[in-house]
């Protein structure tokens, strides 16, 4: 930064996002169920139900529905809503600091990765299209682990890791939309 | 079990009579304005029943001011001083507006905005629009008979802050109240949803005579939810036009042409695109200054020929904002085409094979997106009783972002993300006792900060001497429901609190608004202070109206102590509704507002709270 200033860590105040929503603290939600209590709450707070509002009022509504916002796309999001989940239950998966993985998952990774540059200098749409579907199906398969981790056997610890795995996936997920703007 | 309804008077807007509300397509090409009257969302014709106002201002040498039709009858024999496609330059500064070599004016490369010397003076971009605002306000204050409580006005859903910024100040500068900016494509899905009774994921593509637009939206049950948008806002049809215009010039073998000839072939450019719209081969014939008569004609094939490029350009952000929305073709339920630009039939082909459907196009595309516009102005305005009104979910269509070490930008809120929202970013120090820290705000996708666009520089001075990495200052980036973005910096870690909200430096600051307002008024003859007593008479008077409604829905959440503050606030703001301070007025509507500030949080509590409990007893 021009002026020097440099990055520092992220200290969030930690708020339950599912008491907000009126949801058990589950990995497992009922996205249905997520969906209309979000809609059930923005169509209280909306700042659209406010334009007539005097200044206080429209103030409060903006701060409610940033937070309802904040919260209903931490919990959509698979790996963000691991990550609170165990926030919730005193684990920190501290994604930034903790970069160990088993080693045979870190070469898949890899080969993942190379079957990605190669279909990129391909130029080949289809391969990108397959790549994705089966890491689709990887992400599905971690999603139900960790939902077994964290609801039934509550082995924080373990789902720690799998949120990490999941990460990495995320990672990739990105690098494949990336490629599929490099060919266009 | 059918839901428990829970009704909440005091949340829904109180009875009172209709307020006059507009939306208008403030469009690169044409604008119009349009209401909703007795239920039905209508568009307003001017005097002669013409629904659209070409966008184009002339200014002339007596200060006169000519809009629309009147102005585009002299632009072929006037184009330095008559502006067309304004929207273009909307926010931009010199270097980022495409084409601008072709375009006829004498530009001004001010800070920020680039601006135009006219007969007239020089004009920023905000004023030459809110010059047709002006027209389409007039139109509707006459045509509705009375004077207008707000308007929505539509943008591409692909503007950055500064062009939505640079939109809101031409709705202030034009004296209307501005209820919300709407994107374009989320209008059109509003006149489209609720005519059909839609449900599930629709997109909307939206080429409009500067830029274009791609949204999926999804619909349900009263919710209108944008998943994802993307587009250029620099490609439309204008530049469909461009390559007909270019076509000719080199068909024609003409030599470099003034600004006069230019203006004139570019006209009949865009006749000759219109007219391949329905036939085979157009004819495009121009008499020069220089005398020479141009005499060609294009065939349909051609034209798609010169112009595929053109179309293809637009696939690739409709094939990014499925990406975003992780969707593919066959998760789209319907394509809505909106804009003059969609009617070229090598656009229907285009879009059609992408989504292998036909595409809706069964409303107006010149119009569909002021009639959404108007019906979300009336439930804006509270003239819809709850239960049929609905409510729209929009996004930032761009990643904002901070400049870190080595001209890298850290997104702080990434694209897509539904708005209001807001997001903190915690910054250190790095040099021993350093007292400052400069903050620069970007807008965009791009690793580089110098390949993304520059919203703002600001600096937080006054950080108390400590070590290196000892200093922590929090950045909150705060987006509201128009789209803008406002931030603000605190050093937290000595209790010592310095802090700024910036704009945007391409946003106009109030001082220049108030400015241009007195510059416009001074030259209307009207009365500043008048103008100001009326509009915080109007503010003062919503102010009670909506404080009454809410106490008596919710005086229970109030003490003894705090109901009587809050009463004393409102008949202090009576006492001054009758005189003729205006700045008293806007001192007790000041007073009152930070009087229920703590009534309004209570209010938005209870709300929240009535909502889990609705869908709980409801789910049993």
């Amino acid at each position: 930064m021009s002026a020097g200033a440099a990055k520092a860590l992220t200290s969030s105040g930690l708020q339950n996002h599912f008491e907000l929503f009126g949801l058990a603290p589950a990995y497992l939600l009922e996205v249905q169920a997520l969906e209309k209590a979000y809609r059930d709450i923005q169509s209280r707070v909306h700042p659209d139900r406010f334009a007539n509002a005097g200044d206080a009022e429209r103030r409060a509504s903006l701060q409610w529905t940033t937070r309802v916002n904040e919260a209903y796309r931490t919990l959509k999001d698979p790996v963000q809503r691991g990550k609170h989940v165990l926030e919730l239950h005193g684990v920190d998966v501290a994604f930034e600091t903790n970069t160990q993985m088993p080693t045979d998952f870190l070469l898949q990774q890899l080969e993942l990765r190379e079957e990605l540059e190669s279909a990129l200098d391909a130029k080949d749409a289809a391969r990108l299209d397959r790549l994705r579907a089966g890491l689709r199906g990887q992400q599905q398969a971690l999603e139900r682990e960790i939902g077994e981790a964290i609801d039934a056997k509550k082995d924080y610890a373990g789902a720690g890791e799998l949120v990490r795995k999941l990460m990495f996936l995320e990672r990739l997920d990105t690098e494949i939309d990336a490629a599929y703007e490099g060919l266009e | 079990m059918a839901l428990l309804q829970i009704s909440e008077p005091g949340m829904s807007a109180p009875p009172h009579e209709h307020r006059l509300a507009v939306g208008i397509d403030l469009g690169t090409t044409n604008s119009l304005v349009a209401t909703v009257r007795s239920g039905t969302p209508t568009v307003l014709p001017d005097a002669l029943g013409r629904a659209l106002l070409p966008s184009i201002v002339r200014f002339a040498k007596d200060g006169s001011v000519e809009v629309g039709y009147a102005g585009q009858a002299k632009q072929a024999i006037d184009p330095k001083n008559t502006v067309v496609s304004v929207k273009r330059f909307m926010g931009r500064g010199l270097k980022d507006v495409a084409h601008i070599e072709n375009a006829p004016y004498d530009f001004v490369d001010a800070p920020g905005m680039v601006q135009i010397r006219t007969a007239a003076g020089v004009k920023s971009p905000v004023e030459v629009s809110a010059e047709i605002l002006k027209v389409l306000r007039q139109r509707a204050e006459l045509a509705l008979q009375g004077s207008l409580s707000g308007a929505v006005i539509t943008v591409p859903a692909y503007f950055d802050d500064a062009q939505r910024q640079a939109t809101k100040d031409a709705g202030r500068l034009a004296g209307l109240n501005v209820l919300r900016l709407l994107s374009e494509p989320t209008a059109a899905a509003i006149a489209y949803g609720l005519e059909n009774a839609s449900e599930g994921l629709y997109a909307v593509y939206d080429l409009g005579g500067g830029t274009f637009d791609i949204s999926i939206l999804k619909l349900s049950r009263g919710v209108f939810e944008v998943i994802a948008t993307s587009g250029d806002s620099m490609l439309g049809g204008d530049d469909f036009d461009q390559r007909v215009f270019c076509w000719v010039v080199e068909k024609a073998k003409l030599p470099p042409l003034g600004a006069r000839d230019m203006r004139l072939l570019q006209v009949r450019a865009r006749e000759a695109k219109e007219y391949l719209t329905f036939h085979g081969e157009a004819p495009i014939t121009a008499k020069l200054s220089s005398g020479e008569l141009v005499d060609v004609a294009i065939d349909s094939e051609t034209f798609c020929g010169i112009t595929q490029t053109l179309v293809q350009k637009t696939l690739g952000p409709v094939r990014k904002a499925l990406r975003d929305a992780g969707l593919t073709v066959d998760d789209v339920k319907g394509v809505v085409m909106v804009g003059g630009a969609t009617r070229m039939p090598q656009v229907q082909r285009a879009v059609g094979e992408l989504f292998r459907r036909d595409p809706l196009n069964n409303l107006d595309p010149d119009k569909v997106v002021a009639l959404g516009a108007a019906m979300q102005a009336n439930v804006l305005a509270g003239n819809k009783p709850q239960g049929e009104d609905w409510l729209l979910l929009d996004v930032i269509p761009l990643s904002l972002g901070i400049e870190t070490m080595g001209g890298l930008a850290e997104k702080v809120i990434p694209r897509n993300t539904t708005i209001p929202a807001a997001k903190a970013q915690e910054f250190t120090t790095f040099k021993d006792g350093q007292a400052g820290m400069s903050f620069h705000v970007v807008q965009g996708e791009r690793e580089l900060v110098s390949d993304c666009r520059s919203l703002a520089r600001f600096e937080l001075k006054g950080i108390p001497p400590m070590a290196a990495g000892a200093a922590r200052v929090r950045v909150t980036f705060q987006v509201d429901a128009d789209g803008l973005l406002s931030v603000n910096a605190q050093e937290k870690s000595t209790g010592v609190e310095a802090s700024i909200a910036v704009k945007p430096s391409y946003g106009l600051v109030d001082s220049d608004i108030e400015r241009m307002l007195r510059d416009s008024f001074e030259h209307a003859k009207a009365d500043v202070h008048a103008r100001a007593l009326a509009e915080y008479r109007v503010e003062g008077q919503r102010l009670i109206e909506a404080t009454r409604s809410a106490l008596d829905a919710d005086r229970g959440l109030l003490s003894a102590d705090e109901l009587k503050a809050i009463e004393e606030a409102v008949a202090e703001l009576e006492k001054r509704l009758a005189g003729s301070d205006h700045r008293a007025i806007k001192q007790a509507s000041d007073a009152l507002n930070r009087a229920t500030g703590e009534f309004a949080a209570r209010r938005m509590d209870q709300g929240i709270r009535r909502a889990l409990a609705g869908r709980q007893i409801g789910s049993l």
